[in-house]
C-alpha cells in the first residue's frame, strides 16, 4: 500500500503507548495480562523464536490513521470508480434498483452481525427470514422445495447436475451451448473430476435449444438435461417441450435462471424436476461480481437429495410456531463423505436482501418490474434493427437481445464509454461463429434517451 | 435387547432370517436404540441385486444416517411399502418391521448366532 499521506519522519512509538481504535484491547489491557502472565513486553511471547529469524525492526507500513484521514482515504479511492455510466450490460449480473430499505434493514446488527443459525432457540429472526426466501423462491419458480441459497447460480448449476446423478443413478449429462457459458466452465471442472461426460447441444435461428439435436442425445444413460430461461442469449425456452424430451427417457430436467426479474412475467418452470436461479437482480448489487445468492429449487420428493442448507417449520415444547435447520443428515458433518454436497453455508445475508426485496415489491410489482424491462428491451430491439442486425426472432425474448455490428464490439464499447455508456457484452469469446455480436441488456433503469444514444452509436 | 434364537446377524446390526432360498433382511434391537428415532429408510427396488458384505440403502434417524449391509448376495423379491410411511416400526419392533426379502445366492462369512451376536453388542456397550 503507497503511503497514505505525506509526513515527516518521527519516531514510531513503541507498541504499549500505541493506541490501535480498531482493536479490542487498550494498553491497560495489555498490562494486565502481561503481569498476570509475569511478562513485561509482548515481544518475550515470541523468545521460543530463535534470534536470528525474529524481525528486530518494525514493520515498514504507515503510520497509525484517525477515523477522518480513513475515511478520506477511501472516499478518493471510491471516486476513481465510474458514476453515472447507462449500463446495458447483462449476461449474468443485472443492474436493477435497489430499494433504499434493502441496506438499511440488512444493517441491523441482530442481521448483520448474526452468526450460523445452528442453535434455532436463539437465531429464530435468522431462520424465519431464510424460511420466508425458501417459500418465495417456491412460489416463483413453480418448485415444491427450495433450499437456503447456495453461493451463486454457478455453482448451484453443477450441484443440481450432481444431484440429478444421484437421484437416476445414471451418469451422464446433456447441456444446452445456451447456459451462461461460465455456468458451463464451472460444470466442466465438477464434471471433469467426477469423470461425468457432458454432451453440448446448439441452439437454433430462433435462440433456442435445438428440439431433434436434443432429443438425438438424450439417452437412458442421461441423469439430466441443463438448459437456461430466458436462456444466455436472452430467449425464452420451450420449458414444456424440453420436460417432455427429458422425461420421456427418464432424465430430469435441470432449468437455470440467471435473470430472475422475468420471474415476474415469465411462466414458472414448473415442469422441470430442479431449477438452480441466481437471485442477484433481487436487490443483491452487482457487487463487481459477487457475492451474489445462488438457490436451489425441487420437488417434495427430491427433497433428501438437494444440497445447501434447509430450514424448516415446527412446533415447540409449547405448541408454538418455529423454524430450524431440518434434514441435516444430508449434510457433510454428519453424512461426511456421503453427504449431498461439501456445501456447508449458505449467503445469509444477500439472501436476507433478496427476501426484502422480493416482499417488498410482492408478486404485482416484480409483474410491473419485469413488463419495464420487457418494454425497454422491446424499444431498444427496434432501435438497434434500424441500423444493425439483431439476431434470435421467432421466440419470446425477456430483457437481453443479441445484436450484430459492423465494427468489432470491442470498438463499439470503447466509442459508447466517451458517451458514459456501457455497452453490451462482447460475444467473440465464447461464440465465435456469432461474428461481430454483443448480448445487450434493457433494464428498467434505463431511459429512453439512454437507448436511443446508444443505438445511434452503435452504428457510424 | 431381544435377539431372536432362529435368526443369524451381522457384525454390522443387520439380522436375517432364511427360509429355503428366501432371505428376509432387517435391524437388530441393538441398532434402533442406537439410531434413535427413525425417520427414514431408503431402500432398493424389487430386481434390484444385492450383494454380501456391500450396502443396500441407508437407514435414518434425527442425529445420523447409517448405511445398511446386506448378509447375502441375491436379488430382492419383496421390499416392506409400509416403512415408506411408517418408518418408527423399526424402532417399536424391528424383528417383525423387515426391510426386504431377497431370492439368495450366497450368505455372506462371518454370520453370527444370536448368542454370539448377543455378546458382542454387550461388549459394544
Amino acid at each position: 500500500m503507497k503511503t497514505m499521506v505525506d509526513e515527516p519522519e518521527r519516531q514510531a512509538p513503541s507498541r504499549l503507548e500505541t493506541v490501535m481504535r480498531y482493536l479490542p484491547k487498550s494498553p491497560a489491557d495489555r498490562e494486565a495480562m502481561m503481569r498476570e502472565i509475569g511478562i513485561s513486553s509482548i515481544d518475550e511471547l515470541f523468545s521460543p523464536i530463535p534470534a536470528e529469524y525474529r524481525l528486530k525492526r518494525d514493520l515498514d507500513i504507515a503510520r497509525a490513521f484517525s477515523e477522518a484521514e480513513i475515511v478520506d482515504y477511501f472516499r478518493q479511492r471510491s471516486a476513481e470508480n465510474a458514476a453515472g455510466f447507462k449500463i446495458f450490460l447483462g449476461a449474468g449480473a443485472y443492474n436493477h434498483y435497489r430499494p433504499v430499505v434493502i441496506d438499511m434493514l440488512i444493517s441491523r446488527g441482530e442481521f448483520f452481525t448474526a452468526y450460523t443459525p445452528y442453535q434455532p432457540e436463539i437465531a429464530q429472526g435468522t431462520l424465519q427470514a431464510i424460511f420466508e426466501f425458501q417459500t418465495m423462491v417456491c412460489e416463483l419458480t413453480g418448485m415444491e422445495v427450495a433450499n437456503a441459497s447456495m453461493y451463486d447460480v454457478s455453482t448451484a448449476v453443477p450441484e443440481s447436475v450432481m444431484m440429478a446423478v444421484r437421484v437416476t443413478g445414471r451418469h451422464s449429462a446433456v447441456v444446452a451451448k445456451s447456459v451462461h457459458p461460465e455456468y458451463r466452465e464451472v460444470l466442466k471442472t465438477y464434471a471433469h473430476y467426477q469423470g461425468l461426460p457432458i454432451t453440448t447441444i446448439g441452439f437454433g435461428n430462433d435462440g433456442r435449444v435445438d428440439l431433434k439435436a436434443l432429443e438425438a442425445a438424450v439417452t437412458d444413460q442421461t441423469a439430466c438435461v441443463l438448459v437456461q430461461s430466458p436462456n444466455f442469449l436472452g430467449t425464452i425456452e420451450d420449458v414444456a417441450a424440453l420436460a417432455d424430451i427429458a422425461h420421456k427417457k427418464g432424465a430430469l430436467l435441470i432449468v437455470s435462471i440467471a435473470e430472475a426479474i422475468s420471474l415476474g412475467i415469465v411462466k414458472p418452470p414448473a415442469e422441470a424436476d430442479i431449477v438452480c436461479m441466481e437471485a442477484q437482480a433481487f436487490g443483491i448489487p452487482m457487487g463487481f461480481g459477487g457475492p451474489y445468492c445462488g438457490v436451489i429449487g425441487t420437488k417434495e420428493k427430491y427433497v433428501r437429495q438437494i444440497p445447501g442448507r434447509l430450514v424448516g417449520q415446527t412446533l415447540d415444547r409449547d405448541g408454538k410456531r418455529g423454524f430450524c435447520l431440518t434434514l441435516s443428515t444430508r449434510e457433510q458433518h454428519i453424512r461426511r463423505e456421503k453427504a449431498t454436497s461439501n456445501i456447508c453455508t449458505n449467503q445469509a445475508l444477500v439472501a436476507l436482501m433478496a427476501n426484502i426485496f422480493m416482499t417488498i415489491h410482492g408478486r404485482e410489482g416484480l409483474r410491473e418490474l419485469a413488463i419495464q424491462n420487457l418494454a425497454k428491451a422491446k424499444y431498444a430491439r427496434g432501435e438497434f434493427a434500424k441500423k444493425a442486425k439483431v439476431l434470435f426472432d421467432g421466440a419470446p425474448r425477456f430483457n437481453e437481445f443479441v445484436v450484430v455490428t459492423g465494427d468489432d464490439p470491442h470498438a463499439v464499447n470503447d466509442r459508447l464509454l466517451e458517451q458514459k455508456i456501457i455497452g453490451g457484452f462482447p460475444l467473440k469469446k465464447f461464440y465465435p461463429e456469432l461474428g461481430n455480436a454483443a448480448l445487450w441488456c434493457c433494464t428498467e433503469l434505463l431511459t429512453k434517451a439512454a437507448i436511443d444514444a446508444a443505438a445511434k452509436a452503435v452504428t457510424q | 435387547m431381544n435377539y431372536p434364537k432362529e435368526l443369524k446377524y451381522t457384525k454390522e446390526d443387520e439380522w436375517l432370517r432364511i427360509e429355503g432360498e428366501q432371505g428376509t433382511i432387517g435391524i437388530t434391537d441393538y441398532a434402533q436404540n442406537a439410531l434413535g428415532d427413525i425417520v427414514f429408510v431408503e431402500l432398493p427396488k424389487p430386481g434390484a441385486t444385492v450383494e454380501a458384505g456391500k450396502s443396500f440403502g441407508t437407514v435414518e434417524s434425527v442425529k445420523a444416517v447409517s448405511e445398511l449391509y446386506s448378509p447375502v448376495s441375491g436379488t430382492v423379491t419383496e421390499v416392506n411399502g409400509e416403512l415408506a410411511d411408517a418408518p418408527e416400526k423399526i424402532n417399536t419392533d424391528p424383528y417383525s418391521a423387515w426391510m426386504i426379502k431377497v431370492k439368495l445366492t450366497k450368505q455372506s462369512d462371518g454370520l453370527m448366532s444370536a448368542g454370539d451376536y448377543e455378546k458382542y453388542a454387550s461388549e459394544r456397550g
